[in-house]
């Protein structure tokens, strides 16, 4: 049984990585807020699979946190950190 | 088997994220890949079954850490348009090259430690697990950090109070004006999930004890409340209670430092707890920092002294009825 | 392999096909409200799958609660930051994408 939860953990493992390998590339900054919403949707179920493969007694209290805190971080991103204006995009860092 | 196709997926991307995150002109989209890195490195953590960093990497080092840069770089304002001169003659090539030079030599040497590190732990592991049962907790790690490490911790609450001094110092803090009034999802939002952060907090205080959680978990669900309210525009009224803000910041040093004082005269030892009651002072202990950290870490985000707040003499909203 | 795993199976895999087809609409999807649409509402599916497939193993009562407030925590936490996100971009003016467009 844990072969299929981890193989279901690299499944979502890849999707995030595909999506947020998609997402930094765009052009556009309000593409990359939806990086927040992938946070928590796609985060938590692979902390949850993960640790259920592995046989962690205690993942649900880490995917609870960071359900939680994806949607703080979301709120933050979404609320504060819109761009302005795309022309002025570029700090240097 | 399978487990290992899972760390070549990750670990590189941990990799390739770091590199990104640091050289991303958009230091917008620069916080986004810090953010996600630490996120990736929680996952990683669990992965190598350590819950208890796990928690501390997604509560505190993704989570708060990256709502305090993504404050920070709103209130940049894109001040700084200054350009930095581009690789431009033999100086700064050089520059660039003895840093990669020492770069690669530290990574060389810490390399080395690792693989140098013998197979079983000849730490002070067996020792701690030993003596767990007379610390007064069951969870090993509490058991370092509140028993027989309870100095680093009381240090780390001094550090958290000397970093909002110092913010505070430094400027006045404005609350973000939200406009809930065309946002119903958000105040929706807040309802359930307010609640739940207080709740998970509380939960993370109790749990500690004999599972992985603590105070400074709990804390960063609670700064995690605070900074939530402040983004929905709910929080004037508890930053405008000056005195009651700053006892709570204090409170954590606070009572570390009377347990301290207090165990001193009972057992003759600092933080020596007397045998069997080990628990209880923990608990004091925990639940003061509980505090202390969750208003810190949410008052950081404020980024500076509230306004407003210059005693609670003028009572302006009047009482409290909450 | 009792019925139970063999049915957790399952929804881990539709969880999964659910997951990929999330992210196959935000790669190929032409604007940002669509994107949206797709991320959140596949990985919604995928994410209430995979709870019940989990609370199907859960060995007591409170890890089936804990499954199930997760389960509505990132619900609740999708669906707001997705529409805070859609309501910001149609503020700033981005306009959604109509057959025609290149």
């Amino acid at each position: 049984m844990s072969v299929l939860y981890i193989s279901v953990a690299v499944a979502l493992l890849l999707t995030i990585v595909l999506s947020l390998g998609y997402v930094f590339r765009q052009p556009g900054r309000a593409d990359s807020l939806l990086a927040a919403l992938l946070f928590g949707s796609t985060g938590v179920p692979l902390v949850l699979v993960l640790g259920r493969g592995l046989g962690l007694a205690r993942a649900l209290d880490i995917a609870l946190v960071f359900a939680l805190l994806a949607a703080v971080l979301g709120v933050a991103f979404v609320l504060r950190g819109w761009p302005d204006d795309d022309s002025k995009e570029d700090l240097q860092p | 088997m399978i487990l290992q196709i899972f760390d070549w997926v990750l670990l590189p991307v941990i990799v390739a994220l770091a590199w990104r995150s640091l050289n991303d002109r958009d230091l917008f989209r620069a916080v986004i890949k810090f953010i996600a890195l630490g996120l990736l490195l929680a996952v990683a953590w669990v992965r190598l079954r350590a819950p208890d960093v796990a928690l501390a990497e997604a509560a505190v080092g993704s989570g708060l850490t990256g709502a305090l840069i993504l404050s920070a770089l709103v209130r940049m304002r894109r001040r700084e348009q200054a350009a930095t001169s581009e690789a431009t003659g033999g100086i700064e090539v050089m520059r660039r090259v003895s840093i990669g030079i020492l770069s690669l030599a530290l990574f060389a040497a810490l390399c080395w430690a690792v693989v140098a590190l013998p197979a079983r732990p000849t730490g002070l592991t067996e020792a701690s697990l030993a003596r767990l049962s007379e610390s007064g907790v069951t969870n090993p790690v509490t058991a370092v950090l509140l028993n027989y490490r309870g100095y680093d911790t009381l240090l780390e609450v001094g550090v958290l109070l000397l970093a909002i001094i110092g913010v505070w110092s430094l400027r006045r803090g404005e609350l973000p004006a939200a406009d809930l009034s065309d946002r119903p999802l958000l105040l929706s939002l807040l309802r359930v999930v307010l609640p739940v952060l207080v709740l998970a907090a509380g939960y993370m205080l109790w749990i500690g004890a004999f599972a992985p959680g603590g105070a400074f978990q709990g804390g960063a669900l609670l700064g995690g409340a605070l900074v939530l309210l402040m983004l929905g525009g709910l929080a004037r009224r508890v930053v405008n209670r000056s005195r009651l803000l700053r006892a709570g910041l204090v409170l954590g040093v606070l009572v570390f430092a009377m347990v301290c004082a207090i165990t001193l005269l009972l057992t003759g030892g600092f933080l020596q707890y007397p045998s069997g009651s080990g628990g209880a002072w923990i608990m004091v202990i925990e639940s003061a920092a509980l505090i202390s950290i969750g208003l810190t870490l949410g008052l950081l985000y404020l980024g500076g002294r509230p306004t407003g707040g210059q005693g609670d003499s003028a009572d302006r909203s009047s009482s409290d009825h909450a | 392999m009792s019925v139970l795993d063999v049915l957790t199976g399952l929804l881990l895999t539709a969880a999964v096909f659910f997951f990929v087809a999330g992210t196959v609409g935000l790669l190929r999807f032409p604007d940002i409200y669509s994107r949206l649409h797709a991320l959140t509402k596949a990985d919604n599916v995928g994410v209430g799958l995979t709870v019940l497939a989990l609370m199907l193993q859960a060995e007591n009562g409170s890890e089936i609660f804990k499954l199930g407030l997760i389960w509505v925590l990132v619900l609740v936490a999708s669906a707001t930051v997705s529409f805070l996100i859609g309501n910001e971009a149609y503020r700033r003016g981005q306009k959604p994408w109509t057959r025609g467009t290149p």
